[in-house]
C-alpha cells in the first residue's frame, strides 16, 4: 500500500510542477484561426502565408477594396486591355537576400500559372521582363480586372531559390515582413521578423500560427491568455467573449454574402414568380438577429456595402412578406394541397438544399429557411455536405438549392468574378445555374472594356439592378467577421478582404 | 513464446492486406465525386472550383479504373511504400511518423494515468466491497463513462484551465499541453477498468486460497501481494489490451478538441477531404499498433500466469 501511495505522490507532484499554464512570451505573438496550412505551395495554402504576411502579392488592397501598390509600385494597360505594363518596387530582397528583379517576377507567375487558383489561369499568353524593373503582361482577351487578379495569393512572388525540380516548393522564400522560421503541417507556423524588408519593418519580432479547430477552442485560448489574436468565432463564443475585460471583440463586415443558389433548370425555379416568393418568405432579420446576433446584416443584394460602385446603396432594406410570397405562388399556378405543401399539375413543390459544416451557422440558417418556406408551402429538404458538393453538383446539374457563404475577397474587383460567373448560361460554380439574362450578359462583357468611368458606373447599376430583379441567387445576409483579441495587443486592425493579420504594424504591451 | 510470434506475424500481414483492401473499397464507396473532395481539403472551401478537381483528378489519374488503382496500391504496399499525401502532397511515412509521435505520446500519458487511478481505486473497492467507498467509486464510475470523452474534456478545461488557470486550453509544445488531454484520456480508460480490478480484487479477496494463505498465518500485506494482485493483473491486463480499441475513438475526439497533432486528427481530415493513401496508411499503423500491443499482452500473459506456459 505504501509503494502505492508514493507513486501517487510522484505524479500529484508532477502534474503540479508542469501545472501552470505557459503564458505567451513577451516577444511573440501568437494567432489562432480554424485555416489549416497543410503544406507551403502557394496554390494550396498561400492565404495562410499572405495573412501571416511572410509572402506578397503585386498588387495590394485597401479596406474599401481599391487596388494599391505592393510589390509593384505603378501599372497601366494598353487601350485595349490586352497588355499591361507594371513598374516593380525597388530595393525589394527575398528572405533569401536576393534582390526581386523582373525575372524573378516572371518565373514566379510562370509557376502560379500552372496550378489552379480562383480565375482562369490561361488568361496570361505571355509575360515578358523589358528590364530590371519593368514586366509586360500580354493576355488572350482584353481583361479590365486584371491588376485585382494580381492581388490573389495565388499569384504571390517567391525567390527562384522556393523552386526545386518540377517546380515544387522546396521553402517558401517571400519578401513580407517575417520570414518563416519553422512550419509543422498543418498545425503551427512559426515565424521571425525580416530586418531587410522594404517597407517599415515590424515591431513583433516572432509571430505564430497555431491551427485551432474548433471555436469553442479558439475562444477558451484567448480568454486565459494563450493566444493573442483568434478569428472566426461563432456567434455564442462571441457573447460569451463580451464580458470579459482582457478580451476584446470585433465584428467586421467583410465581401462575404450568405447567399442561396437556385437550379434555374428545374421547373419550379425558373419562373421567376417563385424565386420571388421564396426570398420574401425569408425572415432575414430574424436570421440576422436570432442566429448570427448581427442585427442589420440582413441582404437586400449580392454586394455588400463594402463593395463600392457593386452596392446598390438605394435598394430597400428587404422584409417578410409571407402573404405577398403565398399570392405569387398561387399566380404560377402552385397550390396548396391538404398536406399544407403547394402542388402544380400533381407536382409537390419540393426542394433539397445542400449546406456544408466548415462554416457552424450555414446548417442553422439553412433549418431556419426551411421552416420558413414551409410556411408558404414550399417543403424543403436539407442536406448537410463538404463544401465541394457544391461545385460538383453545379457540374453534373443535380444540385437544386445550395445554401453557401460566397466569398467575393478573393479577386478585389468584383468585375473579375462578375465576368466568370454572370456572362453564360452555365454561370459559376459558387454562381448562378441555367440562368440567362442577355442584357446583363452584354452589359458585363461591355464592361470589360469600358473606358470611361462614368458610364461604368452607370452600367454597373444597371446590370445589378437587372440581376436584383431577376433573383438567379438569392442573397440572404452579408458576412461579419468576429474576431477577440486579447489587451495586451496594441493596434489592432481587421482586414476585411482577409489578406493579411497586419502584425507587422501591431506591437505589444510589456 | 515463437508460436504466440509466429502466429501474431501471420495476423499483421493479413491485417495489412484486408484493412488496406478495406479502406479503399469503403472510401470508393462513399458518395461524391472524389475529385472534388480532395481538391476541397487542397485549396480550401473559397477556392475549389471545376478547374481545381479537373486538375486533381488529371494529376492522380483518378479517371483510370479503381482495380488498377487498387493493384498499384497493393504493388507499392509490397515494396514497403505507403505512397504520397493526395491533399499536403508529402510521403505519408513522413506525415505519420510526426502524428504518431504525438499520439503515442498522448496514448501513453493516458494509459500511465488510467493506471495511476484505476489500480489503486479498484484495488480499495475490491477489498472494501460494498462500502461508501465502493459505492462512491461506481458512482464516479459511471458518471465519467456515461459521458462522451468530448464533454470530460471540456469539463476538464472549464476546471483547470479556465477557473483555476493552472493549464493551457488546446495545443502543443510542452509539458504543461499534455496533461489536460491525456487525464481526459486516462479518467475515461480508469472509468471502466478500475471495475474491473474492483471485482477481480473481490474474487480473489473471498476465495478459498485467500483464506487459506491467511488461516496458515500470513500477514495481510503479504497475502495480497502473493495471492490477489497476481490473481487480479491477469484479467485486468486482458481488459486493458481490448480497451486499446475504444483508445482510437477516445483518442480521435479529444485530439479535435484539444487541437493536438496525433493520428485521430490525421485519419478524421484524411477521410474527408478523401485522402486515400493517408487513410490507408493511418488504418495500416492503426492495425499493426494492434497487433503489437495484443502480442505484448499475450507475452505479459504468457510470462504472469503459469497456466498458460504448462498448457503450451
Amino acid at each position: 500500500m505504501n509503494s502505492v501511495k508514493r507513486w501517487l505522490t510522484i505524479l500529484m507532484a508532477c502534474l503540479f510542477a508542469a501545472a501552470c499554464a505557459p503564458a505567451p512570451p513577451e516577444n511573440t505573438i501568437i494567432i489562432s484561426g480554424p485555416f489549416e496550412p497543410v503544406n507551403q505551395d502557394t496554390a494550396t495554402a498561400g492565404y495562410i502565408f499572405t495573412r501571416m504576411q511572410i509572402i506578397e502579392t503585386l498588387v495590394d488592397v485597401d479596406d474599401e477594396g481599391n487596388l494599391t501598390p505592393g510589390l509593384a509600385i505603378n501599372w497601366h494597360p494598353d487601350e485595349s486591355f490586352t497588355q499591361w505594363h507594371f513598374e516593380l518596387r525597388p530595393d525589394v530582397y527575398f528572405h533569401d537576400g536576393q534582390p526581386m528583379t523582373a525575372q524573378s517576377v516572371v518565373n514566379s507567375l510562370r509557376v502560379a500559372m500552372g496550378k489552379p487558383a480562383p480565375f482562369n489561369t490561361r488568361l496570361i499568353k505571355h509575360a515578358e521582363a523589358l528590364s530590371e524593373r519593368e514586366v509586360l503582361f500580354t493576355l488572350t482577351e482584353p481583361f479590365r480586372p486584371f491588376p485585382s487578379l494580381l492581388s490573389n495569393y495565388t499569384t504571390a512572388i517567391l525567390s527562384p531559390a522556393t523552386f526545386g525540380t518540377f517546380n515544387r516548393i522546396k521553402s517558401l522564400i517571400g519578401t513580407g515582413p517575417y520570414q518563416i522560421e519553422d512550419f509543422e503541417p498543418p498545425h503551427n507556423i512559426k515565424a521571425r521578423r525580416f530586418d531587410n524588408y522594404w517597407g517599415e519593418p515590424a515591431t513583433i519580432e516572432k509571430a505564430e500560427y497555431i491551427t485551432g479547430h474548433r471555436s469553442e477552442t479558439r475562444a477558451l485560448m484567448v480568454r486565459t491568455g494563450q493566444a493573442d489574436i483568434v478569428y472566426n468565432l461563432d456567434p455564442s463564443a462571441v457573447s460569451s467573449l463580451s464580458t470579459n475585460p482582457d478580451v476584446k471583440v470585433f465584428s467586421t463586415p467583410i465581401p462575404r454574402t450568405t447567399q442561396i443558389k437556385l437550379n434555374l433548370a428545374l421547373p419550379s425555379l425558373s419562373d421567376p414568380k417563385v424565386r420571388q416568393a421564396l426570398s420574401l418568405a425569408l425572415d432575414r432579420t430574424g436570421i440576422a438577429e436570432g442566429i448570427l446576433r448581427v442585427p442589420g446584416v440582413e441582404a437586400n443584394q449580392l454586394f455588400g456595402p463594402t463593395m463600392g460602385v457593386w452596392h446598390l446603396a438605394t435598394a430597400p432594406t428587404p422584409t417578410q412578406q409571407l402573404d405577398r410570397a403565398r399570392q405569387l405562388l398561387d399566380d404560377a399556378g402552385w397550390h396548396e394541397g391538404d398536406d399544407g405543401i403547394r402542388y402544380r399539375n400533381h407536382h409537390p413543390l419540393e426542394l433539397e438544399m445542400i449546406t456544408y459544416a466548415n462554416r457552424p451557422e450555414l446548417i442553422v440558417i439553412a433549418t431556419a429557411i426551411q421552416d420558413q418556406w414551409a410556411q408558404i408551402g414550399v417543403n424543403l429538404n436539407v442536406e448537410m455536405e463538404n463544401a465541394s458538393a457544391i461545385p460538383s453538383g453545379h457540374h453534373d446539374g443535380t444540385l437544386q438549392t445550395a445554401l453557401m457563404a460566397r466569398n467575393y475577397a478573393n479577386i478585389p474587383d468584383p468585375l473579375g468574378i462578375m465576368l466568370a460567373d454572370f456572362t453564360s448560361e452555365q454561370g459559376g460554380d459558387w454562381g448562378p445555374m441555367n440562368w440567362s439574362n442577355p442584357d446583363v450578359f452584354s452589359g458585363l462583357n461591355e464592361l470589360a472594356e469600358e473606358t470611361d468611368d462614368a458610364a461604368y458606373q452607370r452600367t454597373v447599376t444597371q446590370v445589378m439592378t437587372a440581376i436584383q430583379n431577376d433573383l438567379p441567387l438569392i442573397p440572404v445576409v452579408f458576412y461579419v467577421q468576429q474576431s477577440a483579441v486579447s489587451a495586451r495587443v496594441k493596434g489592432f486592425s481587421f482586414d476585411p478582404y482577409e489578406r493579411s493579420f497586419r502584425i507587422s504594424t501591431m506591437q505589444l504591451e510589456q | 513464446m515463437r508460436q504466440i510470434l509466429l502466429r501474431r506475424l501471420l495476423q499483421a500481414f493479413l491485417m495489412a492486406w484486408s484493412v488496406g483492401t478495406l479502406t479503399f473499397v469503403l472510401v470508393r464507396l462513399l458518395p461524391g465525386d472524389m475529385a472534388y473532395k480532395i481538391a476541397a481539403g487542397r485549396y480550401g472551401d473559397d477556392a475549389v472550383n471545376t478547374a481545381a478537381a479537373q486538375a486533381v483528378a488529371l494529376e492522380l489519374g483518378l479517371d483510370k479504373p479503381a482495380i488498377n488503382q487498387y493493384f498499384a496500391w497493393l504493388w507499392d504496399l509490397v515494396s514497403l511504400d505507403l505512397g504520397d499525401s493526395l491533399v499536403t502532397g508529402a510521403p505519408v511515412i513522413y506525415e505519420l511518423q510526426i502524428q504518431l509521435g504525438y499520439s503515442v505520446v498522448l496514448a501513453g500519458w493516458g494509459i500511465l494515468i488510467a493506471a495511476a487511478i484505476a489500480f489503486p481505486v479498484g484495488i480499495i473497492s475490491g477489498l472494501k466491497a460494498n462500502s461508501n467507498w465502493d459505492k462512491t467509486a461506481l458512482t464516479t464510475s459511471a458518471f465519467i463513462r456515461s459521458q462522451p470523452v468530448f464533454c470530460l474534456g471540456l469539463l476538464l478545461i472549464f476546471i483547470f484551465a479556465m477557473e483555476l488557470n493552472w493549464l493551457p486550453v488546446a495545443g502543443f509544445g510542452g509539458g504543461a499541453y499534455v496533461i489536460l488531454p491525456s487525464l481526459t484520456l486516462g479518467l475515461s480508460l480508469a472509468a471502466i477498468s478500475n471495475r474491473i480490478i474492483r471485482n477481480a480484487t473481490r474474487q480473489a479477496k473471498e476465495s478459498a486460497y485467500f483464506h487459506f494463505a491467511q488461516v496458515k498465518g500470513l500477514p495481510f500485506y503479504r497475502a495480497f501481494n502473493r495471492h490477489i494482485l497476481p490473481n487480479i493483473a491477469i484479467p485486468t491486463l486482458a481488459f486493458m489490451g481490448i480497451q486499446l480499441i475504444g483508445l482510437v475513438e477516445g483518442v480521435i475526439m479529444i485530439e479535435s478538441l484539444f487541437a493536438w497533432p496525433g493520428i485521430g486528427h490525421g485519419l478524421s481530415h484524411a477521410v474527408f477531404a478523401r485522402d486515400i493513401p493517408m487513410l490507408q496508411g493511418t488504418a495500416l499503423i492503426m492495425g499493426f499498433l494492434f497487433v503489437l500491443v495484443n502480442t505484448m499482452v499475450d507475452i505479459s500473459h504468457y510470462l504472469l500466469d503459469p497456466r498458460v506456459r504448462e498448457t503450451r
